[in-house]
């Protein structure tokens, strides 16, 4: 009998209860097929959830998970890494939950750089309340809070995470097995705070709407697969090329078969390329867009304790203070 | 004042700019009190400014202390000496004194500038304004300047020695060492040698100039009683020195490690800056970017097998509100520290106030039940702590420790207690065999007494299982919608805080006679003022420091009683819920100023309660 894991070994027993043909599913399996990829431990795996239809993504996890309140679980996971850095944390989380009500927290995660894998599962409305347009909406985006169309710019998930100090961004389709699959993996080899972003059809309030390059019969027209270290090349017979455009300071889409020394090589460790490529919008830059390791949060923490957390006094070596006297 | 009088007790102020370092004058002094074997109380009073502009009248820093012989437990009523370093500091606090009270100015500082700036028309020395204090003037400054001229410090520097200069002077009139200061001056400044040279001079010039120079005729040497203390090893400590070490020792004594997570905020960040000193007993501290954030993190914390903590004041706290209910529901333990302040809103930020008992006790979305504590005194504050992390760990539930401003600041002598001499703090094991239980029912298998459940972090194998905010099934520990299960958890969650007063001891009197006409009941920092006006009084006095639930004999014990007197810092909240709880209609005496009650106006209102009983 082989130790190794399989990803039905991450299923739990709960039922799952989302809607049928929500991209939920989909996101669901490639999260258990990776973590029997990276030889996970269901004892040393938390996954930790805020509020909407993704914070229900622990109960379906076959390892430790905690159901928290709207918008704090990245607050909650940094309690958990600071109490046992070696445990395996990744936070669920959606464009509600993460980018308003909880957006606060994301950032100090992001910045601390807090050992923990957040995904955020991004279909641009609110699911759980029925409908109502959320940070990630498009302007115009009709709601039942916003009937005439909604007027809000909306936050650009990638731009947030760069702005907030984050060290990992990447980006996947929900139902795009082996670049998720990939992505997932590399989230969970960074060490500090990855941040996934994953486009999630949500069949029932906004369906298709990335279906502009989530099509599958389009894709290689409108996705570009990112690889360090190797040229941003798209298209059937990847004969279009991504280039830099001195002139207006932003990415085109040139002709690689005539110039392929123009194309640009992918540098998961250039933070500018990382932003040209989160605002470029035909074709969607996919998979680790910006990686740059640092030293995690906990680590730091646990270096400046004297103690590393343990107790090696006690009260009473501190309890008398700077001075004191006797009373006879 | 009389002169070299042997008094009971003395009340000293000492009031100047926020610059003027009468903060470290007034803590010094106490120290000097508490070697010479005196009981005391001390109330640092400063502006809520960081630096006021000098001289004016919401510039003024004070640090008042009550020294004696009888118990002090109050920082005193009314001040008999005052030394006012400026005119602001005379103008804010001669409304305080008594007739006959000696009042010690520094001349220097009541130039026309610094009058005008105080809002004094006219030189109040000159006037009949001070007619009833004996006054004596001093040109502190000058002569602080003169008696360190050697050291060749520029002016400011120089005057920054005048506090020692002042002390020195008081140090004479107590008849007092100055070894234990200067001992003091020499192990904190050892850095900057000129400035320890001139500040050990400044002290013995204030101390000489007492005994030689011929103004020294109108001022009185003081000498009070000795304090009947337990014999023992004693420190001062102010409340959030007692609560760090409480925090610290309920780790030591549950044999676990403390987070303590906090964002910052008034009067609550000396608890968070006392326990970053504390890193050797297994105590980490992490600053949160919001109120919100630290109760996540503590909670977080706590699900990792460590004791969360997390505290703030009462703006802070309502932000962690929804947090609190998360810990209920999901059975963790954490403890929540309120250092009550001034509401409503940012209010009085550094005045002090016990107004929050009913966001403590009721305020929470949902039936969501909370054991509530509340520290009586500074050194109150280290056995509330250990109670909170026992009761939040032998029950699984967060638990409120209610202190305030006033307690966070205040020092007094404190006998040190021995540590090994508390119980150990019990959590429930994780079950060694999980049987035929699956892990996610083993988790919430409870004791039958506590009705607290195993305490199991990640990391442990085989035990596997997943917690939330849902409602869960009594049994399977699942989500469960089921409406009968929402009504047994529901009663479940309050017969776990109800359980705690299995645990508890039962109410003692604090004071007098166990029956009777008139039982006064108070609960929080009022302890000190009840009790010296109990026993001036000669009235009975209950001190609550279980809040919720109260203690199981607590009615039975005021049913004893014809009338019942509750002075609260609020409008009325501890009368609210002891007749919430036991039926019973306390008369309320409440104070709402941000100032603590003195002993005097709790006498009167006593003597008004029991004299409109005999009629």
């Amino acid at each position: 009998m082989s130790d190794k894991l399989t990803a039905k070994d991450f299923a739990s027993s709960q039922e799952v209860r989302w809607c049928p043909g929500c991209g939920d599913y989909a996101i669901l399996k490639a999260v258990t097929k990776a973590l029997a990829d990276v030889g996970a431990k269901p004892e040393s795996t938390v996954f930790v959830s805020g509020i909407g239809c993704a914070a229900r993504f622990p109960y379906y996890i076959n390892s430790y998970g905690f159901h928290t309140i709207h918008g704090r679980a990245p607050a909650v996971a940094t309690g958990l890494k600071l109490a046992n850095p070696d445990l395996d944390v990744w936070v669920v989380t959606g464009d509600g939950d993460g980018l308003s009500i909880g957006g606060n927290h994301l950032l100090h995660t992001l910045r601390r750089n807090v050992g923990v894998k957040i995904l955020l599962f991004n279909n641009e409305i609110y699911g759980l309340t029925k409908g109502q347009y959320s940070p990630t909406s498009r302007v115009g985006t009709t709601s039942p809070s916003s009937p005439s169309g909604s007027v809000d710019t909306p936050v650009s998930p990638g731009q947030f995470v760069l702005g907030s100090g984050a060290k990992f961004f990447a980006r996947a389709v929900d139902t795009d097995k082996a670049g998720l699959g990939e992505v997932l993996q590399q989230a969970h080899a960074f060490g500090g705070a990855s941040f996934t972003e994953i486009f999630q059809n949500c069949i029932v309030y906004n369906e298709d709407v990335f279906a502009s390059f989530t099509e599958r019969k389009n894709a290689a027209q409108t996705q570009l697969h990112l690889r360090h270290g190797e040229p941003m090349l798209f298209g059937e017979n990847s004969d279009k090329g991504i280039r830099f455009n001195s002139e207006s300071y932003a990415l085109e889409v040139i002709d690689a078969t005539e110039s392929p020394d123009a194309v640009l090589v992918h540098d998961e460790g250039n933070a500018v390329l990382a932003r040209l490529l989160i605002d470029m919008h035909m074709p969607v830059a996919l998979g680790v867009i910006y990686k740059q390791p640092a030293q995690r949060f906990e680590d730091a923490f646990y270096a400046h304790h004297p103690s590393r957390m343990k107790r090696t006094k006690s009260v009473t070596d501190f309890i008398k203070g700077p001075s004191s006297w006797t009373v006879d | 004042m009389s002169k070299n009088k042997k008094l009971q007790s003395i009340v000293v102020r000492f009031a100047g700019d926020s610059g003027d370092g009468i903060q470290l004058m007034g803590s010094q002094f106490a120290v000097s009190t508490a070697l010479a074997g005196r009981d005391f109380a001390t109330f640092p009073d400063y502006p809520a400014e960081i630096r006021a502009p000098t001289g004016t009248t919401f510039g003024v820093s004070a640090y008042q202390i009550n020294l004696g012989g009888d118990p002090i437990t109050t920082a005193g009523d009314a001040p008999d000496v005052l030394v006012a370093f400026n005119p602001a500091a005379l103008k804010v606090s001669l409304p305080m004194l008594k007739a006959g009270s000696l009042i010690i100015v520094n001349s220097d500082s009541f130039t026309a500038r610094k009058l005008t700036k105080a809002g004094y028309a006219e030189d109040p020395r000159e006037g009949n304004a001070l007619n009833d204090f004996q006054l004596v003037s001093a040109d502190i400054s000058h002569l602080n300047l003169e008696a360190i001229k050697v050291f060749g410090l520029s002016k400011s520097e120089g005057g920054r020695c005048k506090n020692f200069w002042a002390l020195g002077l008081l140090l004479w009139m107590f008849g007092r060492e100055l070894t234990p200061i200067e001992d003091w001056i020499a192990r904190h400044m050892g850095g900057q040698p000129t400035m320890r040279d001139a500040n050990i001079t400044a002290l013995r010039a204030g101390h000489a100039y007492g005994e030689t120079v011929e103004l020294a005729a109108s001022l009185p040497q003081l000498s009070v009683e000795k304090a009947d203390l337990k014999p023992g090893e004693y420190r001062g400590i102010t409340g959030a020195e007692a609560l760090a070490l409480g925090i610290a020792a309920g780790g030591e004594l549950a044999d676990r490690s403390v987070m303590f997570c906090s964002y910052p905020i008034t009067p609550s960040s000396p608890l968070l800056h006392r326990l970053t000193r504390l890193q050797e007993l297994g105590v980490g501290t992490y600053q949160a970017e919001d109120e919100i954030a630290a109760i996540c993190a503590a909670i977080g914390a706590s699900y990792g097998g460590m004791i969360g903590v997390t505290s703030s004041s009462g703006p802070g706290i309502a932000l962690k509100t929804e947090a609190m209910g998360l810990a209920v529901i999901a059975e963790l333990p954490l403890v929540i520290v309120n250092w009550q302040r001034g509401g409503p809103s940012t209010g009085l930020p550094t005045k002090t106030e016990q107004s929050d008992l009913y966001q403590a006790v009721y305020g929470r979305n949902g039936d969501t039940p909370i054991p509530v504590l509340a520290a009586a005194s500074s050194e109150d504050c280290f056995e509330m702590a250990i109670e909170a992390v026992r009761i939040a760990l032998r029950h699984m539930t967060p638990v409120i420790l209610l202190a305030d401003g006033y307690l966070s600041n205040a020092a007094e002598p404190w006998k040190i207690p021995d540590i090994d001499a508390h119980p150990k703090i019990e959590s429930h094991d994780v079950p060694e065999s999980t049987g035929d239980l699956t892990p996610q029912r083993l988790a919430y298998q409870r004791d039958p007494m506590s009705l607290g459940r195993p305490w199991i972090s990640p990391g442990m194998p085989g035990l596997v299982h997943r917690i939330g905010g849902l409602e869960k099934d009594l049994e399977s520990g699942h989500i469960s919608y089921d409406p009968d299960n929402h009504q047994r958890m529901t009663d479940l969650r309050q017969a776990k805080v109800d359980a705690v007063a299995d645990f508890i001891p039962e109410q003692t009197m604090e004071h007098g006679d166990d029956h009777g006409d008139l039982v006064v009941v108070g609960w929080g920092s009022t302890y000190g003022p009840i009790y010296q006006a109990a026993r001036m009084t000669g009235t009975s006095f209950v001190h609550l420091r279980h809040i919720n639930p109260l203690p199981k004999n607590l009615g039975e014990l005021l049913g004893r009683f014809d009338k019942i007197l509750v002075p609260e810092m609020n409008n009325g909240q501890l009368t609210t819920l002891l007749r919430d709880r036991l039926g019973i209609s306390p008369v309320p005496f409440n104070k709402v100023s941000g100032q603590p009650f003195q002993i005097a106006e709790l006498v009167e209102e006593i003597e008004l309660v029991s004299g409109g009983g005999q009629q």
